[in-house]
């Protein structure tokens, strides 16, 4: 068998757009079956249905779904409560959101419903990533399917009044944070806020707003439908359920899988990505969750599992669960100052320690990769990474910082290597070839 | 009160503090750069973390957390000190070292604070960033690539002040702080962003390279650019006034000051009058001073009581005003007026002519009625606080006079007296609302007052203000002014006003005491000058007798709520100048009237004597105990139907000081060329 997820237990069944995206085939895969049902439910046995069935946020910090709905008010006051859905999906190597935004939209349009009966509220705004031309297409025009069928809207079938909007994002990897993202969607620049005031107390427009990843507000209506305890049989204890797989770097067929949380690394490269190029033993690290955790060394990867927790223990994180593979063949030191120039790039400058370390960072980075440094400038650039991490408004900060702790912590010898190679090179000021006779 | 323990000390706080604030109340002091109390909190500089428990395992930043009941703050973990080092030299790196050649030098948040977080040296090997320099006006210097981001002035430039002319552009390390197309920022306010700038990239051009803020002599003293009274510091070195920054006085002005109170200081070293003249065949010639105080003797002597006029300027002193007020008075002169521009008050109560609410207090108000007035130019830093308690969104402001861009929306009711009259009958939702106000106030500026039918505007305003329950506030322009009014510094038995002696005949002689706002050239009188500036009254003048500018005498000033503040001495009068009240004296002892008293305290003996109200220094009577017959205020008459219009044409150019300084010159031609492309 192929990974160990069975076909019956996947909830996103157009993955790869071979089947009609459209309302009528989602309809036939299952979607909006029983949504009404679910619908007349109260908010709190929503919100009890996602905590039991162990629903971690999707997005990369792995926080409860249910949980993080249970904070907004129970009664609506003047101030309309709100669902963000967050679509920016702008991490380096993540791209498995936007496979559900073009192939299953009608699942995410139906978890949007859901969601907002949970947490109370009428206005779903969905923040699609800038770049994400076709998809945000896709998405507007399943929306509109689900208008005209009266399933969301004003006055729908299901009895919970839903509006749905998409905002177009203008391309910047901050606007994915969270606050970040409310900014940007109320018309200012994309600079995150200061937490608190937590969303769930005052998001957008000063009002109770929750935020969530596509995938996870995507998986709330099957798991409604199948139960809690299917959802929570999958996976480990504090990691449950299925999950989106994605592979980049050097693997033979790079592709986003939907398999069990919990599966281990080695068995999801064999098995769904087509293996590492040149072979399981030509590996030489794996960084699992998106460029923004630590790395994990090839040794490592022999028994790393795929849950929050396992990752977790092993300095990494599970983050998106969008692993980049890098085999013997790449420059991890390069790949890593390719990091931080993103970081640099992608810091919105308003707070000083992200503003200036990321800056700072690279610039070491670029240095190490050609080995132009100083030995003593290792342990300078990790004491800027933990000046960096930590102390940042956002988590922009600690996303920089920690691919760089993670090369280091495997491959601080790579990095030494080179500095000796660089100040063992011959010279190539003038007259250095007479020097050296 | 909630209880919280600061590094193991429990102390009290009042709800709603932040965590910065209860250190404080601990005695333990934050650094910061981006945090200030009057700003809205950014927490962007980073530079006050601290640990808290309970809280997540990292340092948060204090500005920005509310401090909770039992909440353990510590501020000097190892955790907070390497978070704080971090930050410094984050800070550091892209700074430039000219701390040698930087204005700010001796007063900068950064350079103080790295001595208690620095680094001794630099770990960082990459090359500085530059920035290029931003043009923000004739006021604001910038050195952008010393800049550290903390955006105090993007803050207080669109929250305080009220116009969006300073923003924070691109990101990451390319962030700049600009104003967006190099225009000049266009508030009155906007030199306050030098003060909250914790570095050296704004710094104030008209004072670049001219002084180190160690070698000045510092004197708090009260500023009389209008009629607020501002705490402001003179710096001065040697006979010199080099600067005026703002001091903290929450009653009247908080910490900020308008661009004139702090720029004009130029304007006291130039066209400076700094020896007696008198005219000899048309020309002034150089005199003594028996010379010059014979003439003026001898002319006054020879004049009949009833043909002499004496006119008090906007920037005297309430001594100088005293003694020329004993003294003509003792000669018989009924002819007396402080109100150059003639406006229609002095008669009635001293509530009459005070801003009652007190300038504090019009935070209470929630609807305010500006009859005649232009706060922005009249007083910008009153319009600061309107601006304010509108941010707040309780405050319902609506306009009778000028439509001008105040930095607050309002309901714009009618453009003159004939608005003011019908204003009970107007349907309007603004007058509905008015009716239904707890704490409505109306303000009525010289715009509605100073016009030949005053009399009938201000009965008209009394009316309104009596039929809708409205706080009765009247707000100056001159500094002079209700210290004027309150020693009776206007017509007595028979006496004629400002307007009435500048006619052709009215009179033989004219004594200005710090005049220079009216027009005398029909006037054929002896005009005697006593003042400080080559100005309007000195060119008319027959004998000019120096005086004393406000930075060069110990003097009490009222401002317009009727708070009495001291004005003390920075530096002496130039060259041979006197202070106003001794010249009057030397006047009196010629003229065979000598005023009773020798020293300055001697005069404010019988000043407080007199008039009890000065002696209640920096006093304003309770709101609350207003008692004032708004029908007996006014006179009868008509009203004309020309529109309210502001006293003041040019902001920067209201008197003989800001008239004599070149920088004051620079802002008013900026100002008027702007509004021409803006009309074009």
């Amino acid at each position: 068998m192929v990974g160990i997820l069975q076909d019956q237990d996947r909830i996103f069944t157009n993955l790869y757009g071979l089947h009609d995206w459209g309302l009528e085939g989602a309809k036939a895969r299952g979607a909006w079956n029983g949504t009404a049902d679910i619908i007349a439910q109260t908010p709190e046995w929503i919100c009890e249905q996602i905590k039991a069935s162990g629903l971690r946020g999707r997005g990369g910090a792995g926080f409860s779904t249910g949980l993080k709905w249970t904070f907004m008010p129970k009664q609506e006051s003047e101030r309309p409560h709100y669902l963000v859905v967050n679509a920016d999906e702008s991490e380096p190597g993540a791209c498995k959101d936007r496979e559900i935004l073009r192939n299953d939209p009608h699942l995410l349009i139906e978890g949007c419903l859901i969601a907002c009966r949970a947490i109370r509220a009428h206005t779903a705004y969905i923040y699609v990533r800038g770049e994400y031309v076709h998809e945000r297409e896709r998405l507007q025009a399943a929306i509109r399917q689900a208008y005209e069928a009266k399933l969301v809207g004003p006055g729908n079938i299901h009895g919970w009044d839903c509006d749905i909007r998409v905002h177009h994002g203008g391309g910047a990897y901050i606007c994915g944070d969270e606050t970040a993202l409310m900014e940007s969607l109320e018309g200012k620049k994309g600079q995150p806020r200061l937490k608190p005031p937590f969303p769930a107390g005052a998001g957008i427009w000063g009002s109770p707003t929750t935020i969530n990843n596509v995938e996870s507000i995507s998986v709330v209506g099957t798991i409604l439908r199948r139960g809690a305890t299917w959802f929570a049989g999958f996976g480990t204890e504090k990691s449950t359920g299925t999950k989106l797989f994605a592979a980049s770097g050097h693997v033979n067929k790079p592709c986003v899988v939907e398999d069990a949380v919990g599966i281990p690394v080695k068995q999801l490269i064999e098995d769904h990505f087509g293996g590492v190029r040149g072979g399981w033993g030509n590996l030489k690290a794996v960084i699992p969750g998106g460029i923004s955790v630590r790395m994990i060394p090839a040794s490592e990867c022999e028994d790393a599992v795929m849950t929050y927790e396992d990752l977790q223990a092993r300095g990494s994180g599970l983050g998106t669960g969008t692993m980049i593979v890098m085999d013997k063949d790449a420059d991890l030191v390069k790949a890593i100052a390719r990091a931080s120039y993103f970081y640099k790039h992608e810091s919105c400058g308003q707070c000083t320690p992200c503003r200036e370390g990321t800056g700072w960072m690279w610039r070491v980075m670029e240095r190490m990769v050609t080995g132009e440094a100083e030995m003593s400038e290792i342990d300078l650039l990790l004491d800027v990474a933990s000046q960096v991490e930590g102390h940042t408004i956002c988590g922009l900060g600690d996303a920089a910082a920690w691919p760089i702790q993670g090369l280091f912590r495997h491959f601080r010898h790579e990095v030494e290597d080179r500095i000796t190679q660089y100040r063992a090179r011959p010279g190539v000021y003038a007259g250095a070839k007479v020097a050296a006779e | 009160m909630p209880i919280a323990k600061v590094d193991g000390v429990a102390v009290e706080f009042e709800p709603g503090m932040n965590v910065l604030q209860v250190a404080e109340l601990a005695g333990k002091e934050i650094p910061r750069f981006c945090y200030h109390e009057r700003l809205s909190i950014a927490g962007n500089c980073r530079m006050c973390l601290v640990e808290v428990k309970p809280g997540p395992p990292k340092p948060q930043a204090s500005c920005a957390l509310p401090a909770a009941e039992n909440m353990e703050i510590f501020t000097d973990t190892p955790m907070v000190k390497k978070a704080r080092h971090g930050v410094m030299e984050f800070l550091l790196i892209n700074h430039p070292l000219d701390c040698p050649i930087c204005d700010q030098g001796g007063e900068c948040d950064l350079q103080d604070q790295a001595m208690g977080y620095g680094r001794d040296d630099s770990r960082y090997q990459e090359n500085k960033r530059a920035v290029e320099e931003k043009y923000m006006g004739p006021l604001i210097k910038t050195v952008m690539t010393r800049c550290i981001q903390c955006t105090r002035c993007v803050r207080f430039i669109t929250e305080v002040a009220g116009v969006p002319d300073i923003g924070l552009i691109s990101r990451g390390e390319d962030v700049e702080i600009t104003t967006y197309l190099d225009k000049a920022v266009n508030s009155e306010l906007s030199a306050n962003v030098i003060d909250l700038c914790p570095v050296g990239a704004l710094t104030h051009k008209p004072w670049a390279f001219n002084y180190r803020p160690w070698e000045l002599k510092k004197t708090e003293t009260v500023d009389v650019m209008d009629a607020l009274g501002s705490a402001i510091r003179v710096d001065s070195r040697g006979p010199a006034v080099l600067r005026v920054l703002p001091r903290v006085n929450d009653d009247v002005n908080e910490e900020w000051i308008s661009d004139k109170t702090r720029y004009v200081v130029d304007g006291l070293s130039r066209q400076r009058l700094d020896r007696p003249y008198i005219r000899e065949n048309g020309k002034l010639r150089p005199a003594s001073w028996s010379e010059a105080l014979d003439a003026v003797a001898a002319r006054l002597k020879a004049a009949s009581p009833d043909r002499v006029g004496v006119i008090a300027g906007d920037l005297q002193d309430a001594e100088s005003m005293k003694a020329a007020l004993d003294l003509f008075r003792g000669l018989g002169v009924q002819s007396t007026d402080c109100r150059q521009d003639g406006m229609a008050l002095g008669a009635g109560p001293r509530e009459s002519w005070l801003f009652n609410a007190t300038i504090a207090g019009i935070e209470q108000a929630d609807m305010v009625l500006l009859v005649g007035v232009n706060p922005r130019l009249e007083a910008p830093v009153l319009n600061a606080r309107l601006r304010k308690r509108w941010l707040a969104g309780a405050l319902r402001i609506g306009v009778i006079g000028e439509q001008a861009d105040l930095t607050y929306s309002y309901d714009y009711l009618g453009a003159g007296a004939q608005t003011l009259s019908g204003l009970s009958r107007q349907r309007s939702d603004f007058v509905k609302a008015l009716k239904e106000a707890k704490a409505p106030a109306i303000i009525v500026g010289a715009g509605a007052l100073a016009r030949a039918d005053g009399a009938a505007v201000l009965k008209a305003a009394a009316g309104v203000a009596k039929s809708f329950g409205l706080q009765w506030n009247v707000l100056h322009s001159a500094a002079s002014r209700v210290g004027g009014l309150d020693l009776g510094f206007v017509p007595g038995e028979g006496g004629k006003s400002a307007g009435e002696l500048a006619a052709k005949g009215a009179a033989d002689v004219l004594f200005l005491l710090g005049a220079d706002e009216l027009n005398l050239a029909q006037s054929d009188a002896f005009v005697v000058y006593l003042g400080t500036h080559g100005d309007a009254g000195a060119h008319r003048a027959d004998v000019i007798l120096p005086g004393a500018a406000y930075t060069e005498k110990n003097g009490i000033y009222v401002n317009t709520e009727g708070r009495v503040q001291l004005g003390a001495r920075a530096v002496f009068p130039k060259g041979e100048a006197k202070e106003d009240w001794a010249i009057l004296r030397a006047l009196s002892e010629r003229l065979g009237a000598k005023l009773p008293y020798d020293t300055l305290d001697q005069l404010r003996a019988k000043l407080f004597a007199d008039h009890p109200s000065f002696g209640r220094i920096d006093y304003v009577a309770d709101p609350a105990s207003l008692s004032l017959d708004l029908a007996a205020l006014g006179g009868a008459g008509e009203v004309s139907e020309e529109p309210f219009a502001s006293p003041i044409k040019n902001f920067y150019l209201t008197n003989p000081i800001a008239r004599a300084s070149v920088t004051m010159a620079e802002c008013a031609a900026l100002a008027s060329g702007a509004a021409k492309i803006a009309a074009e």
